[in-house]
């Protein structure tokens, strides 16, 4: 069917302009949003609706024809025009502030165009099928000309934005900036609007006054998880843009009865969805498997800190025995960590596949020698920090152990060196003592009485 | 003495280009303001300033929250209108010494998480210089590159702004400014919030500008330490309290009279003129 889709040049032609319009959007849409207008923008292309009935009726009372097309457009620009204007108006001259006065020229305009539409159709039942089609979409009516028209449009819209692509970069990240090297920040802006106008009045025949706003923020916010850098965003965006314009114009010809520009903002929505879990810049898929990994690192550093410590204080018994696994449950438990359960497994499973730890005799955990470097450098971390924060930063050594158990898992070498000369240790290498009671369970998994009595900080080399 | 007042909106002025400010100003000072009023929806917040900035002095301007001290940059680079007054830049009005002036705004001022690298930001002090549709060339990306580099962020130029801590935010607004290579220099509070490093930085270089011969106004945000950083301080709260040299300046009265309670009726008036409305 695609292939006899592909085959008809009226399909083509749709495709084609559907395509370019998309780009165009695209591109409008990147600077519209990091200017903070996308509403603007909604209410701006809503306001074209009282501007293209009014040039209906001018149309058939002059007998210049109320379906003339250019006419119709030429009163949609001016319709908008007189959107914008009223926002500015009521900014100046009122103390309404700018989401209600876009919401109120949005909600006016659209309103007098309803009502003017509903008049035209009173006139004659009939005549006013065709102008809701600038309501909704219908890009399967679009002829060579309207390809055309959005041609030209497309293309002023890349010349501008190439031209003064940098002066729009500043407009949108620093108006303050902008003005203190004398520029005026109203005409820019005006340039961007009008660049909006142009995209919602040759976007009118595809995608319809009240959807093409979304065919400009929808590709912009996806090509924003692709990329951070703003010349990247926008050739995203238009890619996605004319690839939704393209892909939508194809399937709304396959489907007539489906107003087009829904299908094609559909399709844009689809690509934003697909781009917010597995967009490179930000998706969410690769922080939750960046979040994942992470979290499986700290499960098995902080095992091998547990062995450690039980090892530490079992140094009367045969060394090289092994911990039974219930003990480290219990004391990750006792010290509300976080390796409960399956966790505990897991991390162990893991340590074993990373040949840090090994099954002893019955049914206990070792370190291996690879195991017992890593844990006794984790250790180290962990309680120079708590010297750190003792001494240093004067804190009770009862609350020193939550605040290592978190950066103990990011402490860089060079960090650690300075905290190192900074308690005038020897080296980072050898682990202190710990400067607190480490929490025990004791028999009968009951809770230990605590005894914050510090030890003092004392390098202990082996 | 003649005094050019002249009351409008925008920058209404009455006599303009090439006229004498007056025997009390200095035509040498880098910076000139003579008898400046800005009104916020016709409430008054800055009353008949009058101060002179000597040229190749590091100035710290100070006083209490609201007391216009934002405000009365913007007024001097026109970004917002004043009801009256006149500012001379290096002797020339501004439009023509707009070349000579950098402006540092708040870090506030920004959405930091907008796509754009840290080599990119300091390229746009440079596009006052290179002018409308012409595109940012290799040569302009060297010299934002050399001015990371003067505040020690070479490494750190394709660095996406987002994930820059406070204090390297500063930093890069600092070299945005240091790229215009300007004369005089406007900072809105560089200071704030800034890792101890940083501020330690960014003075450094502030001290070595004043070395050859720049100006810098510098709103400061910390009254302690604003003794330690600059030569000439003004006090400022809605008017100008006083100004001058450090030592002369910074006394426990003059501190009373800027932080310690406002002059009620001087705010009574002020809020009065604003309910009266009328004026934007």
């Amino acid at each position: 069917m695609i292939a006899a889709l592909a085959g008809d040049h009226n399909v083509r032609v749709v495709v084609l302009g559907a395509a370019m319009l998309g780009g165009a959007c695209g591109i409008v849409g990147t600077f519209l949003t990091l200017r903070r207008r996308a509403l603007v923008g909604d209410a701006l292309s809503h306001a074209a609706l009282p501007g293209i009935a009014l040039a209906f009726l001018v149309g058939t009372a002059t007998r210049f024809g109320g379906k003339s097309p250019l006419l119709l457009l030429l009163g949609g620009a001016l319709g908008a025009i007189a959107g914008v204007g009223a926002m500015l108006l009521l900014r100046r001259a009122s103390r309404l502030r700018d989401d209600a006065i876009v919401a109120a020229v949005l909600s006016v305009f659209f309103g007098a165009g309803i009502v003017l539409l509903s008049v035209i159709q009173g006139m004659r039942s009939g005549h006013a099928a065709g102008l809701e089609s600038f309501i909704y979409g219908r890009a399967a009516a679009m002829v060579a000309a309207d390809a055309w028209m959005l041609a030209i449009a497309a293309g002023t819209v890349v010349l501008v934005a190439v031209l003064l692509s940098k002066e729009l970069r500043l407009l949108c990240f620093d108006e303050e900036f902008s003005k203190s090297i004398g520029w005026r920040p109203g005409v820019l802006d005006g340039v961007l609007m009008a660049l909006v106008t142009i995209v919602t009045v040759a976007g009118m025949q595809a995608v319809g006054l009240i959807l093409v706003v979304a065919l400009q923020v929808i590709p912009a916010a996806a090509a924003r998880c692709w990329s951070d850098r703003l010349s990247h965003c926008v050739a995203i965006a238009a890619a996605i843009g004319a690839a939704s314009g393209a892909v939508g114009a194809v399937v709304s010809a396959a489907a007539p009865a489906w107003p087009s520009g829904a299908v094609i903002v559909l399709v844009a929505a689809a690509c934003l969805l697909v781009s917010l879990v597995f967009g490179s810049a930000r998706g969410a898929c690769w922080r939750w498997i960046a979040h994942w990994r992470s979290t499986r690192r700290v499960a098995v550093e902080h095992l091998l800190r547990t062995l450690y410590e039980l090892e530490e204080a079992a140094s009367t018994e045969a060394p090289g025995e092994g911990v039974a696994y219930a003990t480290i449950a219990a004391t990750r438990r006792f010290r509300g960590g976080e390796l409960r359960g399956g966790g505990l497994h897991a991390a162990i499973r893991r340590a074993r596949r990373l040949g840090l730890v090994r099954s002893g005799a019955a049914d206990t955990i070792v370190l291996t020698s690879a195991g017992r470097l890593e844990s006794e450098q984790l250790t180290a971390r962990h309680r120079l920090w708590e010297h750190y924060l003792i001494e240093r930063a004067g804190i009770a050594p009862t609350h020193v152990d939550r605040s290592a158990d978190l950066v103990e898992h990011v402490l860089s070498p060079e960090l650690l060196a300075r905290v190192a000369r900074s308690l005038g240790a020897a080296t980072a290498a050898a682990a202190p003592s710990s400067p607190h009671q480490i929490e025990r369970p004791d028999a009968s998994m009951r809770s230990a009485p605590r005894d914050p009595r510090p030890a003092p900080p004392r390098d202990d080399p082996r | 003495m003649r005094r050019d007042t002249a009351h409008g909106r925008d920058s209404g002025l009455g006599p303009s280009s090439g006229a004498e400010l007056g025997a009390e100003h200095s035509p040498d000072a880098a910076l000139c303001i003579h008898d400046l009023s800005v009104a916020y929806r016709g409430q008054p917040v800055l009353w008949d300033v009058d101060l002179d900035i000597p040229r190749g002095s590091l100035v710290g301007l100070v006083g209490p929250n609201g007391a216009g001290k934002s405000t009365l940059l913007r007024a001097v680079l026109e970004m917002i209108p004043r009801l009256s007054g006149e500012i001379r830049v290096l002797g020339r009005p501004l439009r023509e010494a707009r070349r000579s002036i950098a402006y540092v705004p708040q870090r506030e001022s920004v959405d930091w998480d907008f796509p754009v690298r840290v080599l990119d930001v300091v390229a746009m002090g440079l596009y006052g210089r290179i002018g409308w549709f012409r595109r940012v060339r290799r040569q302009h990306r060297a010299l934002a590159l050399e001015a990371l580099d003067r505040v020690g962020m070479a490494d750190l130029a394709e660095r996406q702004i987002s994930q820059l801590s406070g204090g390297q935010q500063q930093r890069t607004f600092l070299a945005r400014a240091l790229v215009q290579d300007a004369e005089l220099s406007l900072l809105d509070e560089p200071l704030a919030a800034v890792d101890a490093a940083t501020e330690e930085a960014i003075v450094g270089i502030l001290r070595e500008l004043r070395s050859r011969g720049r100006t810098m106004l510098v709103v400061h945000h910390d009254l302690p330490t604003a003794p330690l950083y600059f030569d000439r301080i003004v006090l400022l709260n809605q008017r100008v309290v006083a100004e001058g040299p450090t030592a002369t300046v910074f006394t426990a009265e003059n501190l009373r009279r800027t932080y310690g309670g406002s002059l009620t009726i001087l705010s009574d008036a002020a809020a009065a003129l604003g309910a009266r409305g009328g004026m934007p």
